[in-house]
């Protein structure tokens, strides 16, 4: 019951924000006050989460459409508590730092950031196809309206090309899912059996390669990041892409696993090609939003690459880099909003020396910035060892170009910091550029502090993930009820 | 004496109820002082849909099993009844829509001939033979063509009169013609007579199969028989537009299954071809002709026409499965339909002309609930979730997959791509501009209060999002239907 009620919260949440004539910063307040309910359930989930048990809990399941077999049936495992866990602290993040922004038409913008967190979490919970495919599509339909009306100069030709990539991919999913359904018999995730049918997974391997991005299909990826609401990018960025990680775990693998061991040659090749391609685009990006949205999808490749070395190490970096770049880009993606809310630019050429003066903006942004950087210590540093270490066994050469992926990761991300914080004040730094007031810090720290702590025990989330943290085991015997 | 058949007066008790209704409002239209005759003659007609609807949900109660009537020309059944239960809904809630049309006069004679036109649809589903069909189709398409020329005020709605009388007329005699030749063919006009004949593949036969298809085809607005319907949506008074999309089209592919399945089930190899190629050309086509529209109503025509190669993707699957999948879908694109025309009136009596995308723009922040009812609508149209308009394209495409025809998935799938661009174009327009940035000020400030209209799309609405989640019985009753089709 209580996964239900971590989706029906932000859902019933939305109604009443949309429902309520309350003032903006009520309207804004109350919305936040969800978001931070929502931790505070997903908190008592893990609670009662038995992370040694390793099959479905805090599940139910609901006969919908019994002659085709499709359920509400939701639960979580152990690696998918944590996906959800970063959602609603990433959206509480995000809520919070619009209600500090104040949007426009606040009742319509935080009815679909709160409907976005219930789809969202809906996702990671979903254990039927159909219901997967609904939460997933469903959250197309805020981020279409959020980019579309709350975006910048050019949001119009952002959303259009985001929902188209992101429809095709999702349509050409449902034929998938037809097919599958309709071979099997049921649409349960736990009840259904493998396919050996290339075609169809390669219709679910699209969707979640647009979703995430994966190289070739990021061609949304930079009109959206850098059109949207800096706080919907987090989202985006954050946790949306991770549902496509979620994907490839809970259907990709363990339901195809024929058509995978013959594709991941070419999946792992275009992974490290996103890897790099993403990792040269964000050193070479003219302005903030640009540097994260390829570092973003540098990462993405990166997990990929650990997701389908198909081993313990690999699987186990993966879920720990998801729900660590979960984190980091979140702030990122606040900080650079911030950033860009004193300078009126995300232009590199116009920033610079915001560190003098600004003692707490530098200190966050360093810190941010050195853990998204993966120093040896820090919580990314874990994931993508583990993920080299695991990819090492499908072939050196995947290993190495890992390695470098990680050399070009420090290289975009100190350009950034040193873009901001050193070298010479830009001409949009002006001196009324104040320092983080106590609000932004707030909504920030908290990532932040999160991530200190999986730095210091990444075991937490990668030893937690699977039963008796055999993940590569689980996934070719299919998960426990 | 002659001796007469036995008649089932409680299976064509739907039927009745809204002749009755008809001959009540044509009596107020003549016998009551006019400023009761539009009240009473709307109450009239809506009661009378209602009851209709009513009736035919206890036949579909009473009725487990097929039977023939009244010399087997009627069938009483519960693929019948249902589809009379979901015609009587959409013409009562057309009503509603209808209320606040600005008419000066004709108040009674407009909703007589909606409830006999509902009268006609609600006896064309039961049709048990070739002539009750034709019969049936006539009765109300004679009422459609006056309908659609009633603003007759307004050139276009005239024209679109005489297009749809040219066409309409010319489909009529193509199914009759078919007939004919079906009749030469096997010597008989019952469904099941024709199909006990056995006469294999007789030419005749098989060209008059082909004909009734496409004089069909005229009716569900299916490509390429489809040339008539934007002009015809586009010209009709909106409410009107809505009943037909909705109410003819259903009527019209409940049947074209029906005479297939029973009469035709030797031919099955040859018309589950031909259906499936009607729906890829309308698929087609209609996706790609509402990419260009600018006016609502024919870029919602076009949609109609995408819409019935959806359905017609269920008829082709000549199933069990596909039957449920038609008449659920049935229920969804009803609501959707007119739901999204009601919008369409709502916006077309405040700005008092025609509505473009233009027209449409800053309609979302001004006024709400039209709004979201349109954004909900565009995105059921789309097969989004949280709509009934997913579970229609999912069963839909499941029975195709399930007879084999996984090819028309594919089709189907790409189709529904195409469509994004225009249904997602809608909301672009009506939230992501707004009405100042293109100083378009809505005609006379405020709308009227419109209460029946807004219960109209509030009703839409309901059963377009509750379809999604009470997918189940709805698709059990589909199930009791589907089973008095012998497959």
């Amino acid at each position: 019951m209580l996964t239900t009620f971590l989706i029906l919260l932000p859902l019933v949440g939305a109604l009443v924000v949309a429902a309520l004539p309350l003032p903006r910063t009520a309207t804004a307040g109350l919305a936040f006050l969800v978001a931070l309910m929502e931790v505070g359930l997903w908190i008592v989930a893990a609670a009662r989460f038995d992370f040694d048990d390793g099959g479905l809990q805090l599940g139910t399941s609901r006969e919908w459409v019994e002659s085709l077999g499709i359920s509400y049936s939701v639960g979580f495992y152990g690696f998918s508590i944590w996906l959800a866990g970063v959602t609603v602290i990433v959206s509480a993040a995000a809520i919070g730092y619009a209600l500090w922004v104040g949007r426009d038409r606040p009742r319509a913008y935080h009815a679909l950031m709160l409907f976005l967190t219930a789809a969202v979490v809906a996702t990671f919970a979903a254990q039927d196809l159909l219901l997967f495919y609904v939460s997933f599509e469903a959250m197309l339909i805020p981020l279409y309206v959020l980019i579309g009306v709350w975006g910048g100069a050019r949001r119009q030709a952002a959303t259009l090309t985001f929902v188209v990539y992101t429809m095709v991919g999702s349509l050409l999913m449902l034929a998938s899912v037809v097919a599958f359904g309709v071979t099997q018999g049921t649409f349960s995730l736990v009840d259904s059996g493998t396919s050996d049918n290339v075609w169809i997974f390669l219709g679910f391997a699209i969707a979640f390669a647009v979703k995430a991005p994966l190289f070739p299909f990021h061609g949304w990826l930079p009109l959206a990041y850098r059109e949207a609401p800096v706080e919907v990018a987090a989202v985006l960025s954050a946790i949306v892409s991770k549902t496509a990680i979620y994907g490839f775990l809970r259907i990709g693998l363990p339901k195809f696993p024929e058509p995978v061991d013959d594709l991941t040659v070419p999946i792992l090749v275009l992974a490290a090609t996103g890897l790099v391609y993403g990792s040269v685009l964000a050193f070479r990006a003219p302005d903030l939003r640009g540097i994260v949205a390829y570092s973003s999808m540098a990462q993405m490749g990166l997990i990929t690459l650990g997701v389908f070395a198909g081993n313990d190490l690999g699987i186990d970096g993966a879920v720990l880099q998801s729900v660590a770049h979960a984190l980091i880009s979140a702030s990122m993606f606040l900080l650079v909003g911030m950033v860009e809310r004193r300078c009126g630019t995300g232009e590199l050429d116009g920033l610079g020396g915001m560190a003098r003066g600004r003692p707490v903006l530098a200190t966050v942004l360093l810190a941010a910035g050195v853990i998204a950087l993966a120093v040896p210590g820090s919580a990314t540093f874990a994931g993508e060892f583990l993920i080299i270490a695991g990819v090492y066994e499908q072939g050196w050469g995947y290993a190495a170009i890992a390695a470098l992926g990680i050399v070009l990761a420090a290289m975009y991300t100190l350009r950034l910091i040193s873009a901001v914080l050193h070298v010479r004040p830009g001409p949009a730094v002006r001196d009324e550029a104040l320092d983080l007031r106590s609000g932004e810090v707030a909504l920030v720290l908290p990532l932040v502090v999160c991530l200190l702590v999986l730095s210091a025990w990444p075991a937490l989330v990668s030893q937690s993930s699977f039963a008796d943290d055999r993940p590569a085991q689980v996934l070719a015997e299919g998960f426990p009820r | 004496m002659i001796e007469t058949p036995s008649v089932d007066w409680f299976a064509l008790s739907p039927t009745l109820a809204l002749l009755g209704a008809a001959g009540v409002a044509l009596m107020v239209a003549v016998l009551l002082p006019p400023w009761m005759r539009k009240g009473v003659s709307a109450a009239t007609a809506f009661v009378g849909f209602v009851l209709a609807a009513g009736l035919a949900g206890y036949v579909f109660d009473q009725s487990p099993t097929a039977e023939a009537l009244i010399g087997e020309s009627m069938t009483r059944d519960r693929l019948a009844a249902l589809t009379q239960v979901i015609l009587g809904v959409t013409g009562a809630v057309v009503v509603l829509v209808s209320w606040a049309e600005r008419r000066r006069a004709g108040h009674g004679e407009y909703y007589a001939l909606l409830a006999t036109a509902g009268a006609g649809m609600v006896f064309f589903v039961g049709a048990g033979n070739l002539m009750t069909l034709f019969l049936g189709l006539e009765w109300f398409s004679l009422c459609l063509y006056v309908l659609v020329a009633f603003d007759a005020d307004r050139a276009a709605s005239l024209e679109a009169s005489l297009k749809y009388l040219i066409v309409g007329g010319f489909g009529s005699a193509v199914l009759l013609f078919g007939s004919a030749l079906v009749y030469g063919a096997t010597g008989e006009l019952g469904f099941s007579q024709i199909a006990a004949a056995g006469a294999g593949d007789d030419a005749f036969l098989v060209a008059g199969l082909a004909m009734i298809l496409a004089g069909l085809a005229f009716k569900v607005s299916a490509a390429p028989f489809h040339m008539w319907t934007p002009d015809v949506y586009e010209g009709a008074p909106t409410s009107v537009t809505a009943f037909m999309s909705a109410a003819t089209k259903a009527a019209a592919m409940v049947v074209t299954l029906r005479l297939l399945v029973t009469a035709f089930p030797e031919e099955s190899d040859i018309w589950t071809i031909a259906v499936a190629v009607l729906a890829c050309v309308s698929l087609v086509w209609g996706n790609l002709g509402a990419l260009a529209q600018r006016d609502l109503k024919r870029l919602l025509a076009y949609s109609s026409i995408s819409h019935a190669g959806f359905l017609l993707i269920a008829v082709a699957a000549a199933s069990e499965r596909g039957t449920e999948a038609l008449l659920y879908y049935l229920v969804p694109y009803s609501a959707m339909s007119v739901g999204a025309f009601a919008v369409v009136a709502a916006r077309e009596r405040e700005l008092g002309k025609a509505v473009t995308l233009e027209s449409l723009a800053g309609l979302g922040w001004e006024r709400p609930l039209y709004g979201v009812s349109m954004w909900i609508f565009m995105l059921g149209f789309a097969g989004f979730p949280l709509t009934g308009g997913l579970f229609g394209k999912l069963f839909v495409f499941s029975a195709a997959y399930d007879s084999g025809d996984w090819w028309l998935v594919l089709v189907g799938v790409a189709a529904t791509m195409v469509s994004l661009a225009y249904y997602l174009n809608v909301v672009r327009w009506m939230y992501m501009r707004s009405g100042v940035e293109l100083r378009l000020a809505p005609a006379g400030g405020s709308p009227p209060y419109d209460p029946a209209l807004a219960t109209a799309v509030g009703a839409a609405v309901f059963v377009t999002v509750g379809s999604f989640f009470a997918a189940q019985p709805i698709l059990d009753l589909a199930a009791d239907a589907a089973a008095s089709l012998p497959f």
